[in-house]
């Protein structure tokens, strides 16, 4: 894709207001509409694009996949994890009272922490499902068409 | 103490990705065989402390239902939360050597997550206390279910096929739970299922709520292999890595019938006109046919897993011949059933894998003469086959015996007779089995390989405790009793006690 000078502008262009936004969605899913679910997806996209524009390998060497089992393992665990530690504090489970001074503040703190968990799982799900897909050997080569 | 049924769902839940995160087979292995340990002491404590009727209801992140999610544990989920977590107790140990022989090991660790996932899934299924959670639950042990089946085209490259099929079914069957609980959710504007139960009862019947039913019975059908719902069944356990057949055979179907009872008895209530139609109208058919025809298809099968498997969805045939009898007996025998299947199911499944395992085949072509260099095993499958059959001193004579009683205890008789007539057609494929593995001649040349102890004593385990569950049936039936009780008293006892 070395030839494609506008794609290549256009996407360097479009990444970090992409990953921007991504973030904006996340860290507003407190109080607006959002959350990890979409974050995450966006997040994602701005992946995939570099990736469909620079080429799956240079994608890799940003992301190995080593890393992307690790994180979306780590964002389950986030989420779990946020709510088994109320556990200690006498609480139920994602009961998320014990994190702060006053229970709003604490679910708002709690809701936080758990949508950071679902974003990463999320956004490295999708890397992930997109990297195995597009790392499959085509039965039919380009040439052969 | 208190933060039991909690902890039940959320162990498995952590412990799977974090086997993901590892990815060592052996670290991913033993972790998920204690987490099975502990949930199925888990799984007995709590059954211990409902055994005597008590309620124990857990809300979720402290919200109180009905507007938050409540975790609901009587005798009924506390003995299924038993069966599945003690199955997976026994299947553990018996994957390590069998899934080393039959996936790839980059897939190790992944398999482990799998089957952690899906026995959460299941898990919470059982021990929810709300009906979309149900679904949430059912999909997360459904996803896992399909990845695993897949695993198995390490062996046999149709498991592809298969779980392709059973993904394209299951969607469907999780599609149609999903409409049917939004037709509840319009008609009484709650998904806590004890509230449910109350605004049905108080708003009666409307054609919203009949179809609502007509969804849920249909989408869990599906997922219970239902007879003319039940095509994704044979295939997907056929091609699944033997542990996984093992597992979902003895619990994947037994948690979909635990749901089928639960809906129909416990929130739509046993006196609801519309459900006593269908159940005996179609529910009772359908089983009829199910136990004939299932049979009949497993005697001309070519191969062992496909035989049981078809086996399996006789014996589902059973467990609904008993819920549709309407009767507290006959919902007794059921849940009975569900146990003593799970363990004759389980053993026989897992005798196929120590077959796969010695001949790398189960092609029942493949097997011929095996009885006499693999005595343990074929004595095994013989154990297992009478217990299917329902023969005296085994399991299976236990269900078979309370199903007729409750056949008996509504004079209606035929249906007694086709039981016994339908366990003689598994006395022929169980016989055509001892034919190959005792009469027929081992090939001159044969390749077998020695099955380890760990597979080995898990099979025997569970077959030993269907015998033993066969000869003191006891503390399977007082408990199957209660169960009944608990759903048959669903508008009154089970609701009423613990909130």
């Amino acid at each position: 894709m070395s030839h494609h000078t506008i794609l290549r502008v256009v996407a360097k262009f479009l990444i970090p207001p992409i990953i921007l936004y991504a973030l904006y969605v996340q860290w507003h899913g407190d109080y607006g509409p959002g959350g990890g679910f979409q974050a995450g997806v966006i997040f994602a996209v701005a992946f995939i694009l570099y990736a469909l524009v620079f080429g799956l390998d240079a994608l890799v060497r940003v992301f190995p996949t080593a890393v992307i089992r690790i994180l979306f393992s780590l964002g389950v665990l986030i989420y779990a994890g946020t709510g088994f530690v109320a556990m200690f504090f006498g609480k139920n489970f994602l009961d998320y009272s014990y994190l702060g001074h006053d229970p709003v503040h604490a679910q708002e703190w709690g809701i936080l922490l758990v949508e950071f968990g679902v974003g990463l799982t999320v956004a490295t799900v999708m890397i992930a499902i997109f990297i195995a897909f597009a790392s499959r050997i085509p039965s039919i080569s380009d040439e052969e068409w | 103490m208190s933060n039991l049924p909690a902890l039940q769902i959320i162990l498995p839940l952590m412990a799977a990705p974090i086997c993901a995160m590892v990815g060592r087979p052996k670290f991913a292995w033993g972790l998920a065989t204690l987490v099975a340990w502990a949930s199925f002491a888990i799984s007995i404590l709590l059954f211990l402390s409902v055994r005597d009727g008590t309620v124990i209801s857990y809300d979720m992140g402290g919200w109180a239902p009905p507007l938050g999610i409540e975790y609901r544990v009587d005798v009924l989920n506390a003995f299924v939360l038993m069966i599945v977590s003690g199955m997976t107790s026994f299947v553990m140990p018996y994957a390590l050597k069998s899934v080393a022989s039959e996936l790839h090991e980059s897939q190790h660790a992944y398999f482990y997550t799998a089957f952690l996932l899906c026995m959460t899934g299941l898990m919470g299924v059982a021990i929810t206390g709300d009906a979309f959670n149900v679904f949430v639950f059912l999909e997360i042990s459904s996803l896992s279910t399909y990845a695993l089946v897949a695993m198995g085209a390490a062996r046999d490259k149709r498991a592809l096929t298969a779980a392709f099929n059973y993904l394209i079914m299951g969607t469907i069957g999780a599609t149609f739970f999903v409409i049917g609980l939004g037709m509840m959710y319009m008609v009484t504007g709650t998904l806590n299922m004890a509230d449910l139960a109350q605004k049905i009862a108080a708003n009666g019947d409307s054609r919203t709520l009949r179809m609502g039913f007509s969804f849920v019975l249909v989408g869990i059908g599906l997922k219970l292999a239902m007879f003319p719902l039940h095509l994704w069944l044979p295939n997907a356990y056929s091609y699944a890595p033997s542990a996984v057949t093992t597992f979902l055979a003895s619990t994947a179907t037994k948690v979909a019938i635990y749901v089928m009872a639960r809906f129909m008895f416990s929130i739509f209530g046993f006196d609801y006109d519309f459900q006593a139609n269908t159940m005996q109208f179609i529910m009772l058919p359908l089983a009829l046919v199910a136990m004939f025809a299932a049979s009949t298809v497993a005697i001309f099968q070519e191969d062992l897993k496909r035989m049981l498997a078809y086996s399996s969805v006789a014996q589902v045939g059973y467990m609904l011949l008993g819920m549709s009898f309407l009767t507290q007996l006959g919902l007794t025998a059921t849940v009975v059933h569900m146990f003593n299947h799970a363990l004759i199911k389980g053993g026989l499944f897992m005798a196929a894998g120590c077959f796969i395992y010695a001949v790398n085949s189960s092609r029942i072509d493949d097997l011929k003469g095996l009885g006499r260099i693999m005595p343990w095993t074929s004595a095994a499958f013989v154990l297992g086959g009478l217990g299917l059959i329902g023969v005296p001193m085994t399991a299976g004579f236990i269900s078979k015996w309370y199903l007729m009683q409750a056949a008996f205890e509504l004079d209606w008789w035929p249906i007694a007779l086709l039981i016994v007539a339908s366990s003689l057609l598994a006395v022929i494929y169980v016989w055509r089995m001892v034919e190959v593995l005792y009469l027929r001649d081992l090939p001159e040349k044969n390749d077998v390989r020695a099955v380890p102890l760990t597979m080995l004593v898990p099979m025997w385990g569970l077959l030993l405790l269907s015998v033993y569950f066969g000869v003191s049936a006891d503390i399977t039936v007082s408990a199957a009793s209660r169960a009944a009780n608990a759903l048959i008293g669903a508008s009154n006892i089970f609701w009423q006690s613990g909130g």
